[in-house]
């Protein structure tokens, strides 16, 4: 079952990324991009990470997106348009040459897949490995530094003279 | 043919692949921080696939994601104030117009 999800998943997600790179409207790439991150949540439930598709919901759905879109009203370039600059073709080289690469090497290399099967309510385990003995309690106190100091950031680059 | 782990890493290749381009590519710095974006989802949605099928039990890749969430989000904020910062000063957000740090 979750194999066709996926399918179906993976070719929204593709397409919504197409979008947001070609469409000419700026703000109907910002929509495309909010679908992309929903059909993103959608991949983590296939792969059995409930906490984290309901993270990618709150968080990118629900706050970067509408940063995004903040800004692009803010800067009032809609009527530009969404076009592209010199390095059309090198980035499209680049971008192929990259994906070839990636996908040669993902293709070719001998995993090794567990065959335990994964832990099905994650909240309680994602937790105790953050905040648990042992855990990523320091890295959790950086993150914290981390959101401080951008919040903090962000308002004196904002603020009117 | 049932859906391993290659797939989903050729799907975030795709993706990686995809904003990497629109990064290079476009020239409006908005767009150019929506394609970071998704560049940062495809690099979350490798680590949860590494998680669920090379160690399901840790959850290691899982917790990685979600700092990656985070510095995403304060990137994503410090990044539209630049912009806009840059946009009140030179009425334009053309990333090919900014050569104001360049030697």
């Amino acid at each position: 079952m979750f194999d066709i999800v996926f399918w179906i998943l993976a070719a929204v997600a593709v397409a919504a990324a197409l979008a947001v790179v070609l469409l000419r409207g700026v703000f109907r790439a910002a929509l495309c991009l909010v679908f992309l991150f929903f059909t993103i949540a959608g991949v983590y439930v296939t792969l059995h990470a409930d906490f984290l598709a309901v993270v990618q919901v709150l968080v990118y759905v629900g706050a970067i997106s509408i940063l995004i879109i903040v800004g692009i009203m803010l800067t009032r370039e809609v009527w530009r348009g969404n076009p592209s600059g010199k390095l059309r073709i090198p980035a499209l080289v680049v971008g192929l040459l990259l994906l070839g690469t990636l996908v040669f090497a993902a293709v070719n290399t001998k995993w090794r897949i567990s065959d335990t099967p994964p832990q099905e309510p994650t909240t309680a385990a994602i937790g105790a490995s953050l905040f648990g003995e042992g855990g990523f309690i320091l890295p959790v106190e950086i993150a914290a530094v981390l959101l401080l100091a951008a919040v903090l950031g962000a308002i004196v680059l904002i603020r009117e003279k | 043919m049932t859906v391993g782990l290659e797939h989903y890493l050729i799907l975030s290749a795709v993706l990686f692949s995809i904003g990497l381009y629109g990064v290079l590519a476009k020239r409006n710095a908005v767009v150019i921080l929506m394609c970071i974006e998704i560049m940062l989802n495809a690099v979350n949605i490798a680590l949860v696939a590494f998680s669920r099928y090379v160690v399901p039990t840790l959850l290691t890749g899982q917790v990685f994601a979600i700092f990656v969430i985070v510095v995403a989000a304060a990137e994503a904020a410090v990044g539209i104030a630049i912009i806009i910062a840059i946009y009140r000063n030179r009425e334009s957000i053309d990333v090919d117009k900014f050569d104001l740090m360049k030697w």
